[in-house]
């Protein structure tokens, strides 16, 4: 592998520290500690960590209601993220946002969202003003299967082609949109091949595979930035977990779910790195370990941070100015 | 009669008009084996299958499917999972849906049927919590409904289907669990009939959707109070039953009008005006009083977004506040 240990290893870090956190999320939940919900990302950590790998700190995401993954990828602050949930003043949205709105504008994290395809339109026109402002930077775009039948994605992607803006238009194909099976609800096989409606490329990766994820999205990323224009890319991959907190999943069946966890990202990517003499058991234990202390302190930071005060309903409705 | 939840009598209401007319049908996402994100058609699959079309993630073609069929002779019903996704399709609300009758000159009409859950209190935070009913009532050519109570929820999904134009079906979330008396069998509430949900001497509330509840929860306590309550559920609000209203406030004098959409441009402003320009404001006594959401957008830490709209202790409150107790 031609990565430095140094990133292979920071690779490794973040899929645990998305594994942690979404299990801490849940059993959070279970004991009355979130309000109201959340999307658990558990499986597919190979996608956000491969994907957001390629990226440079100032370059932007877009991200979607199943954004935790995302979100820890690209660079927040685990204790800022847990209070958050717990809708707290020292989360990244001051605990007004929740699970589906988290942004972090210092690592160029544009938001989450709530609306299916809201994040399209939004990383078409950050890289827009990328262009327009040749700032170098590049916009990776995620968005779930199901997003990918909205009319933004298809007005979103043909201007990006037209413009030949910088931007990745990168597809989570989880297999369901809710209850709906991919192979039902979208007329193509891929949802990489709608790329050629638009006239750029379209690539297929395997979505539990963050090596492969890395490699597809670094070509598209330096492509981007060198003007060349955007690509979409489909990682397929799987959740693990019900849609959201109470889908008891009566559209799929137990036995595609366990065929799916044979393909764990974490343990396939943790095997490769032990064969292949990157790292031993010993390094991969104590990141292991490390993680957990950090889900723990961040845990720990989030209870016993503030609330937000009622007084304050009314602030950031607006910006002020000078803000 | 039997006491059903607001979710059943719906459910009850939606297979009804399936059995009835043939040409009554369902749209919408997830809403086959899965049941709808809030289980309204929970257990009709596989039963009505034929009746049930999911949809992909496509909300401006779900509506404007639904127009196009509806010209053609159909009734269908859209489910939008949250009423926050309409905003995706507000082209084929707006200038299709609400005009074609009338740019058509009458040749056209559109029997269509838009229900979709409203409201916070979920912890769903911006894009899933709002109350936007106001927004479609001030669009001619839209019939905007809000029934507050199991009874009406059937009566009036009844009267929506049979409608022969656009209805925008707001449901509030909070209510799908409460309970009430449901009727068996076939009954209309017409749409653009106010209901007077409690009678009382001393002051109207006029109120709607989830208001209607905590309403009647504060007219309970205002009692002990010695404050006789009115409480008018609008159940409608295009078109909106001035008289109901009038005939109120002439008896009471004084007035609160209570929403959860935030108040600014609310309809609780045009209750407001059609009071002071009737009979009615004569026989004021006091200035008309609103409670409505904060301006704000829904936040998601539970305290912010319980002070974000109305609650029972505001209606104590204002209530007391116009009889000049603290
Ligand atoms: C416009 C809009 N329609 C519907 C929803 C409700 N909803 C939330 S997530 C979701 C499924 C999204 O599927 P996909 O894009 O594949 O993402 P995944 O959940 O699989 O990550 C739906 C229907 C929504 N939030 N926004
Ligand atoms: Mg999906």
């Amino acid at each position: 592998m031609e990565l430095s240990k140094e990133k292979l290893l920071w690779m490794y870090k973040k899929m645990v520290q998305i594994r942690q956190f979404e299990l801490k999320t849940d059993e959070l939940y279970k004991k009355n500690m979130i309000w109201g919900t959340y999307h658990l990302y558990v499986g597919e950590e190979a996608a956000a960590v491969g994907a957001c790998a390629a990226l440079e700190p100032t370059d932007y995401i877009t991200s979607t209601h199943r954004g935790h993954g995302h979100t820890i990828a690209k660079g927040a602050d685990l204790k800022r993220m847990m209070a958050e949930l717990l809708g707290k003043e020292t989360g990244h949205c001051k605990g007004r946002g929740g699970s589906m709105h988290i942004a972090d504008i210092s690592t160029g994290h544009l938001g989450a969202n709530g609306i299916v395809a809201g994040g399209i339109p939004i990383a078409t026109g950050a890289a827009l003003a990328s262009k327009l402002r040749g700032d170098k930077r590049v916009t990776l775009c995620f968005f779930g299967d199901g997003a990918a039948n909205t009319g933004a994605f298809n007005e979103s992607l043909n201007m990006a082609a037209i413009w030949q803006l910088p931007v990745v238009y990168f597809c989570e194909n989880n297999q369901y949109a809710m209850s709906a099976p991919v192979n039902k609800f979208t007329a193509v096989k891929n949802i990489a091949d709608r790329a050629a409606s638009y006239n750029m490329p379209g690539v297929i990766v395997d979505g539990n595979d963050v090596l492969e994820v890395y490699k597809a999205v670094k070509e598209a990323v330096d492509r981007a930035r060198k003007g060349e224009g955007p690509t979409l890319i489909e990682a397929k991959t799987y959740r693990w977990f019900g849609h959201s907190k109470s889908d008891p999943r009566v559209y799929r069946t137990r036995e595609e779910e366990e065929e799916w966890k044979k393909k764990d990202p974490i343990k396939r990517f943790a095997e490769k790195l032990l064969s292949e003499g990157v790292a031993t058991e010993e390094e991969l234990k104590k990141i292991d370990e490390e993680v957990a202390k950090e889900i723990e302190e961040a845990y720990q930071f989030a209870v016993e941070s503030p609330e937000p005060m009622v007084e304050d309903l009314a602030k950031y409705v607006y910006a002020e100015e000078g803000e | 009669m039997a006491e059903k939840l607001y979710i059943e009598a719906l459910a009850e209401a939606i297979k009804e008009e399936f059995e009835r007319d043939p040409n009554v049908f369902m749209m919408g996402e997830d809403i086959g084996i899965y049941g709808g994100a809030f289980g309204v058609t929970k257990g009709m699959y596989p039963k009505y299958k034929d009746k049930l079309i999911e949809t992909p993630i496509s909300e401006a073609s779900i509506v404007g499917a639904g127009v196009g069929a509806a010209l053609v002779g159909m009734r269908p019903i859209v489910e939008i999972m949250f009423s926050d996704f309409m905003m995706d399709a507000m082209e084929w609300i707006v200038n299709q849906a609400a005009k074609l009758r009338y740019m058509t000159g009458g040749q056209l009409k559109v029997p269509l049927v838009i229900r979709s859950p409203m409201g916070s209190g979920t912890g769903a935070a911006a894009q899933h919590s709002q109350s936007l009913p106001a927004m479609f009532a001030h669009i001619p050519g839209l019939k905007v409904v809000m029934p507050a109570t199991p009874y009406d929820v059937k009566g009036l999904f009844k009267a929506a289907v049979r409608d022969d134009n656009p209805v925008i079906f707001f449901e509030h979330k909070l209510l799908y669990w409460t309970k009430g008396e449901v009727p068996e069998g076939d009954y209309i509430v017409p749409i653009g009939k106010a209901d007077v949900k409690r009678e009382g001497k001393d002051i109207t509330i006029i109120a709607g959707s989830i208001t209607v509840i905590r309403s009647l929860e504060a007219a309970e306590k205002l009692k002990g109070e010695g404050i006789d309550v009115e409480v008018i559920d609008v159940r409608s609000l295009s078109p909106l039953d001035t008289e109901t209203i009038v005939n109120s406030v002439i008896k009471t004098g004084k007035v609160l009008i209570v929403e959860d959409d935030n108040k600014s441009y609310g309809w609780g402003a045009e209750v407001l005006s059609r009071i002071v320009e009737s009979d009615a404001f004569d026989y004021l006594d006091y200035p008309i009083q609103r409670l409505g959401g904060k301006d704000v957008p829904i936040p998601y830490n539970p305290k912010l977004e319980r002070a974000a709209v109305p609650q029972v202790e505001d209606i104590i409150e204002a209530v007391k506040a116009i009889f000049g107790k603290e």
